[in-house]
C-alpha cells in the first residue's frame, strides 16, 4: 500500500533524523527509529503513536523550520497518528467521526440528554423528576433500577469490544503477534511508563509546552486528568459492587468510599481538563497540527462536564433539581464512554500498545 | 523576548562590554561578564531562529576530568588530553595557550551545567567519544536555547540582526562598533569589547583567495552568517595574524548536501568499509590507516585536493549497514560496470581498480571495532584495516565534497584572551574567543569536540578580562 502524504512526510524527516540522532536522548522514539534503517508504514504508525508530542525536539532541532530541511517532528507525528486513529477505527465506516468530532460530540450529547429526559418525562412524569428525592434508593425514584443498570452496561460492553478491536488491529498493522502481545515484562514497563508518564518529561525538564520554556505543567495537569478519572471509574465500579455484591443501595452517604473516591476524582478533573485546555490558548502552534485541535479541546470540554455534572449532583442531590441533573450526568457519561473509540480517547490506546511494542523491541536489542 | 524595536532605547546607552557574535564562545562570554557585575549587549548578526553560530550544530564538547561521572565513562587527564592534540596538530600549536586551554577546561562541564546545560549519558552513533566528551541533550541548538534563556535572565541585552560591519580602534583601543540593524546603522561604543564572531568559511570569494577554483566546489557545514567580517577588521587594523589561512576543520560530507548550513545530516561513515576514488576512478589514500572517528578530519582536505574536488566512495552490499545510515541514499548499481556509468566514472578504469583492490586484499578476520587484520598487500596506495573485496552486487557509490566546518586564520591572542597588536603589545580592551582565534591553538587538523573547548575556555576568560577591565575604567 502506498504511504498517505503525511507518512511520506514522516519517513523522509526520520530519515534526516536517523543520520543525526542529536534527539536521541529526550524520548523513546529515537533509540526506536535507532533500530531501523528504514522506514515502512508500519514503522511509522508506531513511531508516530510512540510520539507523546512533548516538542522538546522541535526546538531543539537545527532543521526545523525556516530551515531549507523543514524538519518539524511533532506536528509530522501528529498528523500519522491521527490517521491511525481513522484507519485503525472499528466499524471503519465511522472512522467520518473523528474529522466531525466536535458536531459528533455536540449532537451525541444532545441527542442522549434528550433521550434520558425525554424517556423520563414520558414515564415517570413530571412530578416525579422535578420534586426532590431523599434517602435510600432516591436515584431510582427517578430511574429504575434495571434501566439504571442495563444501559450502562450495554454500553460499558460495546465499548470495551471496539476498544480491543482497534487495540488489535493496531498491534497487527504495526507488525505485532499474539506471541509478542503475551510478553507480560513488556507490559510490565509499559504500564509503569504510563503511570509515569514518563515520555511527558522529555529529557528530564518537561515538555516544551505550551512554547519554547521547558514544564512539567502538562504532564501534572494530565496526572490530574488520568488520576481523577481513574478514579471517578474506580468509585463507579466500586458502587456497582456495593449494589451488587454488597446489597447497599444508592445515594451512598458522603462518606463512603465510592462517594469520596469519586469527588476526588472529580475535583482532580476540573483543574486538571481545564488547566490543558488553557495551556491550548497559550500554544506555540508551529509544533502543533491544526487538524486535531478541535478533536482535543472537543475532548477535554466534554471531560469537564461530565466531572463538573456529577459534582453538581453530589452538591444538590437532596433538591429537586437532581432528576435533571442526574439525568444530564448520565447523558454526558454515556456520550463519553459511546464516542471514546471514535475520538481522542483512543491515543491512550495506541499509545499504550506502541510502549509495549516499545518496551518488548529494545528489550531484545539490548540482550 | 524583547523585540528589538523595544531594545532600541537600550542601544543608546553605553555598555560595560559589548559582545560581537551569538555562538557559543559569545553568550559564554556574556554570561561571564555578567556575573562578573558588567552590563552586557551582545549583538548577534542572524535572525532568532538561526542564532547561535556553529554552535547550532555542535553535539559534544571535550574537557579534562580526573575521573568519570553520570556523562562520562572514564577518566582523562591533561597529559592524554595534550597528547591527542599533538597527533592531531602534528606539533602545529602554541604549546602555552594549548595547554592553558586543557588545563581551563577541567571546571568547565560543572560551570556548563550551572548555566542551563544539559549532558545525557552517550548512547549510539556517537563516535566512540563517551569518554572524552559530554554530549549536550538535545545537540548544540538546545545548548544554545539554554544558554540564550540564560543570559536573557541574566539582563543581557541580546539584539538580533545586529551586524557588525565596522569597529573604531583608536591607539589600540576599541573604542565603538558601526552596525547594520533592521532599521538604521547604528554607532555602538563600550568600555571593552569581546569579538567571538567565527571564522570566514561562509566567504566563498575569502576562500578563493587561498583555494582559487576549487573553493567553488566547497560545501559549508555550518551557519551561512559567518563572513569574517571583523576577522578582516581586526587584520586591517593592526591585530596581529595566527594560523595558516588554508587550514580548516573540513571533512568529507556527501556531495548533495546544500551549500550552507547542512550539519551533521551531510557526514557520510561509509569511507573505512570500502575504497575512495577520484573522477578518473583511482584511489588516493588508504581508506583503512585509523578508526573513522580519528580520521574523518583528513578526509576533508584530501578531497579538496582532487581534481574538481570530487571523490567517490564504493562499497558493496556486504558493508551497507555498518555505518549510520545517511540522509541522500546511495547510487546503486548491480554491476561494478553499470555504478560507474551511473557516477560519470571511467568503467575499465573502476573495473580495474576495484580488481587490483581486490586481489590485494589478503585473509583476515574482519571487525569493524578494532583495528583489523584485514588488509591489502602490495597496493598503492594500501588499504591498512578492513578490507574486504567489493564483490557482492549490489554495490553503492556516495560522492563526497570537501565540507568545510571553520577556518582557522585568526588573530593572535594571550592567554588572557587580549587581542594581541602587530606591535607586539596586547590591545587593552579587545578580547576574541571562539573559532576567530582557535588558530592560535589548532595550527591543523581537529579533534571532536575541540572547538566548542576552546570557545567555552575563552568566551569565559575573555568575558572575565573584559568585564574587570570596563569595571575598572568607569569607577
Amino acid at each position: 500500500m502506498p504511504l498517505s502524504a503525511a507518512a511520506e512526510e514522516a519517513k523522509r524527516v526520520m530519515t534526516f533524523c536517523n543520520a543525526c540522532r542529536y534527539c536521541e536522548g529526550f524520548c523513546a522514539v529515537f533509540p526506536a527509529m535507532e533500530l531501523r534503517r528504514a522506514f515502512s508504514g508500519q514503522d511509522l504508525n508506531y513511531l508516530a503513536n510512540l510520539c507523546h508530542n512533548c516538542r522538546d525536539c522541535y526546538y531543539a532541532c537545527q532543521y526545523a523550520p525556516p530551515h531549507e530541511f523543514e524538519l518539524n517532528i511533532p506536528k509530522t507525528m501528529a498528523e500519522v497518528r491521527l490517521e491511525t486513529y481513522r484507519k485503525f477505527c472499528w466499524p471503519n465506516g465511522f472512522k467520518g467521526l473523528f474529522k466531525r468530532n466536535v458536531l459528533t460530540l455536540v449532537l451525541a450529547t444532545l441527542v442522549c440528554i434528550a433521550v434520558i429526559l425525554g424517556a423520563l418525562l414520558m414515564f415517570q412524569g413530571k412530578e416525579v423528576v422535578f420534586s426532590s428525592h431523599i434517602g435510600s434508593a432516591a436515584f431510582y425514584k427517578i430511574i429504575p433500577y434495571q434501566a439504571l443498570v442495563a444501559v450502562p452496561a450495554t454500553i460499558a460492553v460495546f465499548v470495551l469490544l471496539v476498544l480491543a478491536k482497534e487495540f488489535a488491529t493496531f498491534w497487527r498493522r504495526t507488525g505485532g503477534s499474539l506471541t509478542s502481545f503475551l510478553n507480560l515484562r513488556a507490559h510490565g514497563i509499559a504500564i509503569t511508563d504510563v503511570l509515569l508518564l514518563k515520555y511527558l518529561e522529555g529529557g528530564g525538564q518537561g515538555c516544551n509546552y505550551p512554547d519554547e520554556q521547558f514544564s512539567m505543567a502538562r504532564r501534572w495537569l494530565h496526572h490530574l486528568v488520568f488520576y481523577g478519572f481513574a478514579l471517578c471509574f474506580g468509585a463507579t465500579a466500586l458502587a456497582a459492587f456495593y449494589e451488587h455484591f454488597l446489597h447497599l443501595t444508592s445515594p451512598f452517604p458522603v462518606f463512603s468510599l465510592p462517594v469520596i473516591l469519586g469527588t476526588i476524582g472529580g475535583i482532580a478533573l476540573l483543574p486538571g481538563t481545564a488547566g490543558l485546555l488553557y495551556l491550548k490558548t497559550k500554544l506555540d502552534k508551529a509544533p502543533a497540527t491544526g487538524k486535531s485541535a478541535t478533536m482535543d479541546i472537543g475532548f477535554l470540554i466534554l471531560l469537564f462536564m461530565v466531572s463538573l455534572t456529577g459534582l453538581l449532583l453530589l452538591i444538590f442531590r437532596e433538591t429537586p433539581a437532581m432528576g435533571t441533573l442526574l439525568a444530564v450526568h448520565l447523558g454526558l457519561v454515556a456520550v463519553f464512554f459511546l464516542t471514546a473509540p471514535y475520538g481522542k480517547f483512543v491515543h491512550g490506546i495506541f499509545r499504550y500498545a506502541a510502549l509495549v511494542k516499545n518496551a518488548a523491541e529494545q528489550m531484545q536489542a539490548k540482550s | 523576548m524583547k523585540s528589538n524595536h523595544n531594545q532600541n532605547q537600550d542601544a543608546e546607552k553605553v555598555f560595560d562590554v559589548l559582545v560581537i557574535g551569538g555562538g557559543n564562545a559569545a553568550l559564554c562570554a556574556a554570561m561571564t561578564a555578567r556575573e562578573t557585575g558588567a552590563s552586557v549587549m551582545l549583538l548577534e548578526g542572524a535572525p532568532r531562529h538561526f542564532r547561535g553560530g556553529n554552535s547550532r550544530h555542535t553535539r559534544n564538547l571535550r574537557y579534562a576530568h580526573d575521573k568519570g561521572n553520570d556523562h562520562l565513562t572514564g577518566p582523562y587527564l591533561e597529559d592524554e588530553f595534550w597528547n591527542d592534540l599533538i597527533q592531531v596538530t602534528e606539533g602545529k600549536t602554541d604549546e602555552q595557550l594549548a595547554r592553558h586551554t586543557i588545563r581551563k577546561s577541567k571546571d568547565i562541564g560543572v560551570w556548563m551545567e550551572q548555566y542551563g546545560c544539559r549532558f545525557q549519558p552517550s548512547m549510539r552513533g556517537t563516535l566512540h567519544l563517551d569518554r572524552t566528551n559530554a554530549f549536550f541533550l538535545g545537540g548544540g541548538k538546545a545548548l544554545m536555547n539554554a544558554y540564550y534563556s540564560r543570559a536573557e535572565k541574566m539582563g543581557v541585552n541580546i539584539f538580533y540582526e545586529y551586524d557588525v560591519y565596522d569597529l573604531e580602534i583608536k591607539d589600540g583601543r576599541f573604542v565603538s562598533a558601526s552596525v547594520k540593524t533592521p532599521h538604521i546603522d547604528k554607532c555602538i561604543h563600550a568600555r571593552s569589547v569581546v569579538i567571538a564572531s567565527g571564522g570566514f568559511q561562509a566567504d566563498i570569494a575569502w576562500l578563493k583567495q587561498y583555494w582559487g577554483g576549487a573553493a567553488d566546489n566547497f560545501i559549508v557545514r555550518g551557519t551561512p552568517y559567518d563572513k569574517g567580517r571583523m576577522l578582516k577588521v581586526l587584520l586591517d587594523k593592526g591585530a596581529e595574524p595566527v594560523g595558516d589561512p588554508k587550514q580548516c576543520h573540513a571533512v568529507a560530507v556527501d556531495a548533495r548536501s546544500p551549500r550552507f548550513d547542512g550539519g551533521i545530516v551531510t557526514r557520510l561513515d561509509c569511507v573505512p568499509f570500502g575504497i575512495t576514488v577520484n573522477k578518473f576512478a583511482k584511489r588516493f589514500y588508504d581508506e583503512g590507516e585509523n578508526f573513522w572517528p580519528k580520521r574523518y578530519a583528513i578526509w576533508g582536505r584530501l578531497v579538496a585536493r582532487q581534481e574538481d574536488q570530487i571523490a567517490y566512495s564504493i562499497i558493496d552490499s556486504k558493508s551497507i549497514e555498518l555505518f549510520m545510515p545517511s540522509v541522500f541514499p546511495p547510487i546503486e548499481a548491480e554491476s561494478i560496470q553499470e555504478l560507474a556509468e551511473k557516477l560519470s566514472l571511467s568503467p575499465s578504469v573502476l573495473k580495474k581498480t576495484v580488481a587490483d583492490f581486490n586481489a590485494s586484499v589478503q585473509e583476515g578476520s574482519f571487525d569493524a571495532g578494532v583495528l583489523d587484520d584485514c588488509r591489502t598487500a602490495d597496493l598503492d596506495p594500501p588499504k591498512s584495516h578492513w578490507a574486504k573485496p567489493i564483490d557482492r552486487p549490489p554495490f553503492y557509490g556516495y560522492p563526497l565534497r570537501p565540507g568545510i566546518t571553520f577556518t582557522y586564520l585568526g588573530v593572535r591572542v594571550n592567554d588572557r584572551s587580549h587581542i594581541m597588536l602587530q606591535s607586539g603589545n596586547p590591545a587593552a580592551n579587545m578580547f576574541a574567543a571562539g573559532e576567530i582565534m582557535s588558530g592560535n591553538i589548532l595550527g591543523k587538523g581537529y579533534m571532536a569536540g575541540f572547538g566548542m573547548t576552546i570557545g567555552t575556555v575563552f568566551g569565559r576568560i575573555a568575558g572575565k578580562e573584559a568585564a574587570d577591565h570596563a569595571i575598572e575604567r568607569s569607577s
